[in-house]
């Protein structure tokens, strides 16, 4: 998209749109950025309803707090402080024993931004734009060698960003130093506009940083790619396993092999990093595999994925059975394939899901997809190395479960047991991630940063319960968590208010539901509530448990479903409590 | 090229530009006279003037041309 159509879409009905809001912090002019980004919004079906602050208030703004940007709680307040800007800055300094400490000052200043933020705005997500690394050759390549140089005073501050951006939850990097690294100093800035207007950016860049700042705010409230979907022939190695066999496909010293080697690599950090990876190729089952098995330049092993499809159906039907088989969004799903009439296939078939057009020349493969920045994430924590993993046990318990006709069978022979805890150091992390990235399960979609779960771990209002599923198949780990907040009913006894109840979909239909519910019941009934209330806040996604309060026999009331406790039979499940 | 084929291929730009069929371009035609052609629309229309031509304009010159026709002269000279 060019920026003018996306000036353009500015005129465009954004009513049915899901509203964002945003206030736009700069040091120069923000307007176009302003444009751009909403136009893009349009694209992506976000209506940003962004604030835009005067030019260069950003101290003003943010460490006031009867400033305008406290009026109202924004969704995100994106702060873009420039290169050129603070260089002017430095060069005020007029002695070095100031300059060195240049770095230090601002990372303190941007510190004191953020806790601002925090104290009068709580709930905004803040993202801040880390500088272009740009030299003024004062002291050539000696600038690596003396701590007064410019250049060493702004690679001080970006890496002290990244240290900040690890220990504030709630700050996210737009990382510009990287952008400029791609795509040239010539690309992002047109010096003679900038010279004129104060407009940093180029108009051919507008579109690229628009995207990238769209890329943190859909991670962050959560749409993201979760399952990357790999053709095989000519996509994971050079040449057709069926054609060629396995000692002559392309991969490792093999002819073009070092470039699929690259690829296969990059895809198995991506499963590291916790995206599920899974085939879809047009072959006999076995010899697609027996690469996976037997050669020894495979980077990519069959435990690396989730699930395997290999069969000569069209791919459009092989991916939705994928879709069903794990369980998650077509949206959240890349395709990869290197045949054009494949991906057009999937297009028209499949629109949600994200199909890249690789280029002709697979050396070019990777650099293209890496510019696409497909698996942008908010959070990141140790289980995701394991998601894979999850998801194959998850495929091999939906083959197990079609030699059961009786579903009671099936789940006593699967030997489920679930840790049932309270919120704590350990598990918050995890928590907070349930909350973020759970879009389907999931009453009201109430997002919580960790931080907002330790002060609800440790509220004296609120009670907690987390749960486990482990089965013979393997463990799922943490998969649902219940916040539960007392609330005043009609001055009666108090009640339970279910505030949040996510789990994870790849453990539906285990009676994980109802086991859950018995404990919520136990614990009201041990503190002495005698009723539990809920709520169903629809979104587009969550329609799956719109009617799980009724299902569980909780009876509506208003746009509540009460339970009463001294009235509760205790469901049957197959799940042991450990 | 003439005068008159330059500022016909610049009224288009401003067209598509501005997103207004209506604008006709004369030598002496400014930014008062049209409505959508504000400071900012001004970078987009160097901008886009630039890559159709292929040629760059300094920043004393897009700063500094009193008209339309002006503009045209600059450009004529340049392509």
């Amino acid at each position: 998209m060019n920026f003018s159509s996306l000036k353009k879409n500015l005129k465009k009905d954004f009513s049915s749109h899901k509203k964002i809001s945003i206030a736009l912090l700069g040091d120069s002019s923000t307007q176009l950025l302003h444009t751009a980004l909403r136009g893009l919004g349009y694209e992506y079906e976000v209506n940003l309803e962004i604030f835009e602050a005067d030019y260069d208030q950003v101290d003003t703004l943010v460490l006031n707090r009867s400033s305008e940007l406290y009026q109202k709680v924004f969704d995100f307040i994106i702060i873009f402080q420039s290169t050129p800007k603070i260089k002017k800055n430095y060069y005020k300094l007029p002695e070095d024993k100031q300059r060195i400490d240049f770095a230090t000052n601002h990372l303190n200043k941007v510190c004191a931004y953020y806790e601002s933020i925090k104290c009068y705005n709580s709930s905004s997500k803040i993202i801040y734009f880390n500088f272009q690394e740009l030299d003024d050759n004062l002291f050539g390549h000696f600038a690596n060698k003396t701590n007064i140089s410019f250049r060493y005073q702004v690679r001080k501050i970006n890496l002290g960003l990244m240290d900040l951006g690890q220990k504030c939850s709630d700050l996210f990097i737009l990382d510009l130093a990287s952008l400029l690294s791609s795509y040239g100093q010539s690309f992002i800035t047109d010096p003679k506009i900038f010279a004129t207007t104060e407009l940093l950016f180029s108009l051919d860049f507008l579109p690229i940083v628009s995207k990238h700042l769209l890329d943190i705010i859909f991670s962050i409230i959560g749409r993201f790619n979760k399952c990357l979907i790999l053709d095989l022939d000519n996509t994971l190695w050079g040449g057709v396993i069926g054609d060629d066999g396995i000692e002559n496909i392309q991969i490792g010293q093999l002819g073009i092999g070092k470039i699929f080697t690259e690829i296969q690599m990059w895809t198995k950090e991506l499963k590291q990093r916790g995206v599920i990876l899974a085939v879809c190729s047009k072959n006999e089952e076995n010899i697609a595999k027996a690469p996976f098995e037997n050669h020894p330049e495979m980077i990519l092993r069959l435990e690396d994925i989730a699930l395997f499809v290999a069969n000569w159906h069209n791919k459009a039907q092989n991916i939705q059975f994928i879709q069903s088989t794990l369980n998650i969004g077509l949206d959240s799903m890349v395709f990869i394939d290197d045949n054009p009439v494949e991906r057009e296939m999937v297009k028209i078939h499949l629109p949600a899901v994200t199909v890249p057009d690789l280029p002709v020349d697979p050396a070019e493969y990777l650099p293209y997809l890496s510019s696409l920045n497909l698996f942008e994430t908010a959070s990141y924590s140790e289980n995701d190395s394991i998601r894979t993993q999850q998801y194959k046990e998850e495929a091999n318990r939906v083959i197990f479960e079609k030699t059961f006709i009786n579903e009671d069978d099936f789940l006593r022979n699967l030997e489920m047991s679930s840790d049932v805890g309270t919120f704590s150091t350990y598990n918050i992390p995890r928590i907070a991630q349930l909350t973020q990235r759970s879009n389907q399960f999931n009453l009201r979609t109430i997002r919580y940063t960790e931080d907002e779960i330790k002060q609800i771990a440790s509220s004296k209002i609120h009670h907690t319960l987390s749960f486990t599923l482990k089965d013979k198949f393997g463990d799922h780990g943490l998969i649902s968590s219940i916040i539960l907040k007392e609330v005043e009913e009609k001055k009666q006894a108090k009640a339970l208010f279910i505030d949040t109840w996510v789990m994870s979909c790849r453990v539906l239909k285990r009676g994980m539901e109802q086991f859950i519910l018995n404990q919520i019941v136990t614990l009201a009934k041990q503190n002495g509530y005698s009723t539990i209330l809920g709520e169903y806040l629809p979104t587009k996604k969550n329609a799956l448990v719109q009617d799980l309060y009724k299902n569980l026999g909780m009876i509506q009331y208003g746009s509540h479903w009460i339970l009463n406790i001294s009235d509760y039979q205790e469901k049957t499940t197959f799940i042991f409590k450990n | 090229m003439t005068f008159e084929e330059m500022i016909k291929s610049v009224n288009s730009i401003f067209i598509n530009i501005l997103d207004n069929d209506n604008i006709v371009l004369a030598r002496e035609t400014t930014a008062k006279d049209i409505e959508e052609w504000d400071s900012l629309s001004h970078i987009q229309l160097v901008v886009a003037i630039e890559k159709h031509f292929k040629i760059r304009f300094s920043s004393g010159e897009i700063q500094g041309f009193k008209n339309v026709g002006e503009m045209c002269d600059n450009l004529l000279t340049k392509v």
